[in-house]
């Protein structure tokens, strides 16, 4: 008993989570201290609200984003083109509903099958044609924000469907469906990976492509699956982000959003050049990221130097998950204490 | 060079090897894959340190510490891998790194005739303007050659230089070394190619292990010998040269094979060649390094393409025109690079063995968790594996260990045929043994297996049927009792 709970607790220490964690539960201590207001939950209409129900829901759209991201940077690639998708697809639905009434049903088809069609053209450029991946979904991330400014002449529309406002505003069980959705889209994804075999060849590619193709492996096909993965994630974000804020514009959404998509990725201990991954602490690095902005600016940060201390969080983060690094502090803290003892 | 050492992490690479060259004359350093070629070159070059040792050039002690400084020296490298920039016309990439300059812009007058005189010197006629992409490997090559060649170069090392090249480009960069060598010059000629050694150099210095076995005139030692030397076994009887290569009828012709393959060749791999395995019959693969062994495995296994040919199964057609299918038809296939060809480094020992079979099933239907780890443990306990867990990252295990999980992973899918290119480098003797043991285990139970390694003694005790490569050409076939080592290092040394 002893010992199966002590390697329990050793595998738990080795795995990649914990630096994410670490830094998660170092942030909510802070304001467990400082701003014991952050914790505080009210309710209204039988709904939740709070601090900390704000931060989940604005963590949602990068979640969605992180879980493509991180089967493409397993890989061993990036896609750039998640913050583009986003606004062709917000932009589309809304013009769709406004100007042609369509249902939620064919809205989501819309999305669905615009987003599948992308992300089969950047998979088939990158594996099949073999053009290097941040390439391929920088020009689809020019390109898509251009398709998306066109679609509306670049005005703003207003979000009139009911199923998409509902995605974004609404409440089930006092918690917003944001959130339900989110859990979702992670346990299919958990399944997908974890129940077939697409995770382990998503890692065994990542980590030596060669070696995999030569085991039979379907090399291209993994890489194709993984962005149309990544880009139907950014379909739903951008449904959730359009129903959250009532309108779009097609020229701010998902701006930028492919970065966090990647940090949170990264400081959730998936490595860029990849290989093993892991979808929950992608779920953790978002988490973490959002905590840590609404920490600083609920301390009085001004929003505008917000990112220094976001940037040095990450290094930090990132440095803990690296070995290497863990090991020269563990040496430097060894020859500090021998001329002690 | 006298009396060089080199280690690496405790890796004895040079074990006080003397080397020298004279002027006015071109050199062939030979050797097998780690023997030191390369390491002593780059010792000469500056590339690494020295341990010990002394290099003595025109009789001054050197000691370059980069190659820029061996360079200066006038010490001059051209390697295998051209380092042109093809975008670049020739003129530019002849004096990339040290175009003349005035009043800090670039003096292409002076460039370009600086330029001219280098190539004059190899008395190639070439328009300097050209991009370096629109010119032939063999012109790519003379570019290369003279922009090593500074004014006050003395010494040309020649690394693989005819390895991508042709045969009348070998003879052009031939004509161009004997120039060369007439200009006072001294080369250093590294290669793998037999003929090619005497056709043009003078004398051949030849590393085993690490370690000098000697220096010999060209013209005094016959190819016998060399081969000998450089695989390290002298021959019983030098001068019995084959009365025989004709294959003896045993009871393993009478056998149906499992693969036939006709005529099978790829263009620049290796020259069409005829090849059958029997069930339950080793067919070894034997040459040097270069001789076109891996070529033919890779042919085999659908990694290349091939250009030529036609392979049945069991009698019957079969296209293999990808890994996935050969493996699909019963092909198995173990890589000589391990490490970048066969292992998956982080993921476990248990991802490795089981992922050729799961992609066999498909992304659908995966290998239940328990039936995964039943397989792991199996072949662990079958084969020996020491890992810690089935778990661990197949990076941790040692190279003996990892190669037995590589084997695990083709086995577990029960193969017709298994190709094991080099299945024994870079382990240890005790594992040499269990491999070596295990082969022909496989080989009791009804299955093919082409093995291929550069140890002859290898191929001698494993196979019932040999056959020997040179220059990317098949050379021969050896079965039953005509398979020992003199054989068939006299089929590798002799003419056509």
């Amino acid at each position: 008993m002893n010992s199966a709970s002590s390697t329990f607790i050793s595998r738990f220490l080795q795995s990649r989570i914990v630096w994410p964690l670490a830094g998660l539960a170092l942030l909510l201590l802070f304001n467990l201290i400082f701003d014991r207001a952050f914790f505080e939950v009210t309710t209204r209409d039988g709904n939740f609200y709070g601090p900390m129900l704000t931060v989940m829901r604005l963590s949602v759209v990068v979640m969605l984003l992180a879980m493509g991201m991180t089967l493409v940077i397993a890989t061993g690639g990036v896609d750039l083109s998640v913050g583009s998708v986003m606004a062709i697809v917000g932009t589309l639905v809304a013009f769709l509903a406004v100007k042609h009434h369509l249902g939620f049903p064919s809205l989501l088809g819309v999305a669905i099958s615009v987003s599948l069609s992308i992300g089969a053209f950047n998979g088939v450029l990158i594996s099949c044609v073999g053009i290097q991946p941040i390439v391929v979904t920088l020009i689809m991330m020019v390109l898509g924000r251009g398709v998306a400014l066109n679609i509306t002449g670049g005005s703003p529309l207003q979000v009139m469907d009911s199923g998409v406002l509902f995605l974004g505003k609404s409440f089930i069980m006092g918690v917003p469906v944001q959130i339900f959705l989110v859990l979702f889209v992670f346990a299919i994804t958990v399944m997908l990976c974890r129940k077939t075999a697409i995770g382990l060849f998503v890692e065994a590619v990542g980590d030596n492509e060669t070696a995999s193709r030569l085991s039979g492996v379907n090399a291209r096909g993994i890489k194709v699956l993984v962005y149309i993965f990544s880009a139907v994630c950014a379909a739903l974000a951008a449904l959730v982000s359009i129903g959250d804020a009532g309108s779009v514009d097609p020229d701010g959404l998902g701006q930028m959003l492919e970065l966090d998509a990647i940090t949170a990725v990264v400081v959730g201990g998936t490595v860029l050049t990849g290989g093993r991954f892991t979808l929950l602490g992608s779920l953790i690095g978002a988490l973490l990221i959002q905590t840590l902005a609404t920490t600083l600016i609920r301390q009085g940060m001004d929003s505008a130097y917000a990112p220094v201390p976001k940037a040095l969080v990450i290094l930090v983060v990132c440095l803990l998950q690296s070995q290497k690094f863990r090991a020269q502090i563990a040496s430097l803290i060894g020859n500090f204490r021998k001329p002690t003892s | 060079m006298s009396g060089i050492s080199k280690a690496f992490r405790g890796v004895q690479a040079l074990k006080g090897v003397d080397f020298t060259v004279r002027a006015g004359e071109i050199h062939a350093l030979m050797g097998e894959n780690g023997a030191g070629k390369s390491t002593l070159i780059k010792v000469l070059t500056g590339v690494h340190p020295r341990d010990c040792g002394e290099v003595l050039l025109a009789g001054q002690s050197v000691s370059p510490q980069a190659p820029r400084e061996a360079e200066e020296l006038g010490i001059s490298t051209v390697y295998q891998e051209i380092n042109l920039i093809p975008e670049l016309s020739v003129a530019e990439n002849i004096m990339l790194g040290r175009q003349p300059r005035r009043f800090g812009f670039i003096d292409w007058k002076e460039l370009h005739a600086r330029a001219r005189r280098a190539l004059q010197r190899l008395e190639i006629d070439l328009n300097l303007h050209l991009s370096v992409s629109s010119c032939s490997l063999a012109l790519q090559q003379m570019v290369a050659i003279a922009r090593a060649l500074d004014v006050n170069a003395k010494l040309l090392i020649l690394d693989e230089p005819t390895s991508s090249l042709d045969e009348h480009e070998v003879a052009e960069l031939f004509k161009v070394m004997r120039r060369l060598r007439e200009q006072g010059l001294g080369l250093v000629f590294v290669t793998h190619f037999m003929d090619q050694v005497y056709a043009v150099s003078d004398r051949i210095t030849v590393l085993r292990n690490g370690e000098l076995v000697g220096e010999f005139k060209t013209a005094e030692l016959p190819k016998l010998q060399l081969v000998g030397k450089m695989l390290g076994r002298e021959l019983s009887a030098v001068e019995k040269v084959g009365d025989t290569m004709t294959l003896s009828a045993d009871e393993n012709t009478t056998r149906d094979p499992f693969l036939a393959a006709k005529q099978l060749g790829r263009k620049g791999g290796v020259e069409p060649l005829d090849l059958e395995i029997r069930k339950g019959e080793v067919v070894g693969l034997a040459g040097l390094l270069g001789s076109g062994r891996t070529e033919t495995a890779r042919l085999l296994f659908g990694a290349d393409r091939r250009t030529s040919g036609s392979i049945t199964l069991d009698g019957r057609a079969a296209a293999l025109s990808s890994p996935a299918k050969a493996i699909g038809a019963g092909i198995a296939f173990c890589s000589e690079d391990r490490k970048s060809e066969g292992i998956v480094p982080s993921l476990s020992v248990r991802e490795n063995i089981i992922l050729a079979m799961q992609a066999g099933r498909g992304i659908l239907r995966l290998l239940p968790r328990r039936k995964q780890e039943e397989l792991a443990a199996h072949y662990i306990n079958a084969l020996r594996i020491k890992t810690p867990s089935p778990e661990t990252p197949i990076q941790n295990l040692s190279g003996g260990n990892q190669q037995k999980v590589l084997l695990a992973r083709w086995l577990c899918l029960q193969p017709k045929l298994i190709i094991l290119d080099e299945p024994t480098r870079g382990i240890d003797v005790g594992a040499k043994a269990e491999i070596e043991k295990l082969v022909d285990s496989l080989r009791r139970e009804g299955m093919a297996i082409l093995f291929i390694s550069s140890e002859l003694e290898e191929v001698v005790r494993a196979s019932q049927r040999v056959l020997v490569l040179r220059d990317r050409k098949k050379v021969g076939e050896l079965s039953g009792e005509q398979i020992n080592e003199d054989r068939i290092m006299e089929m590798i040394a002799s003419h056509e």
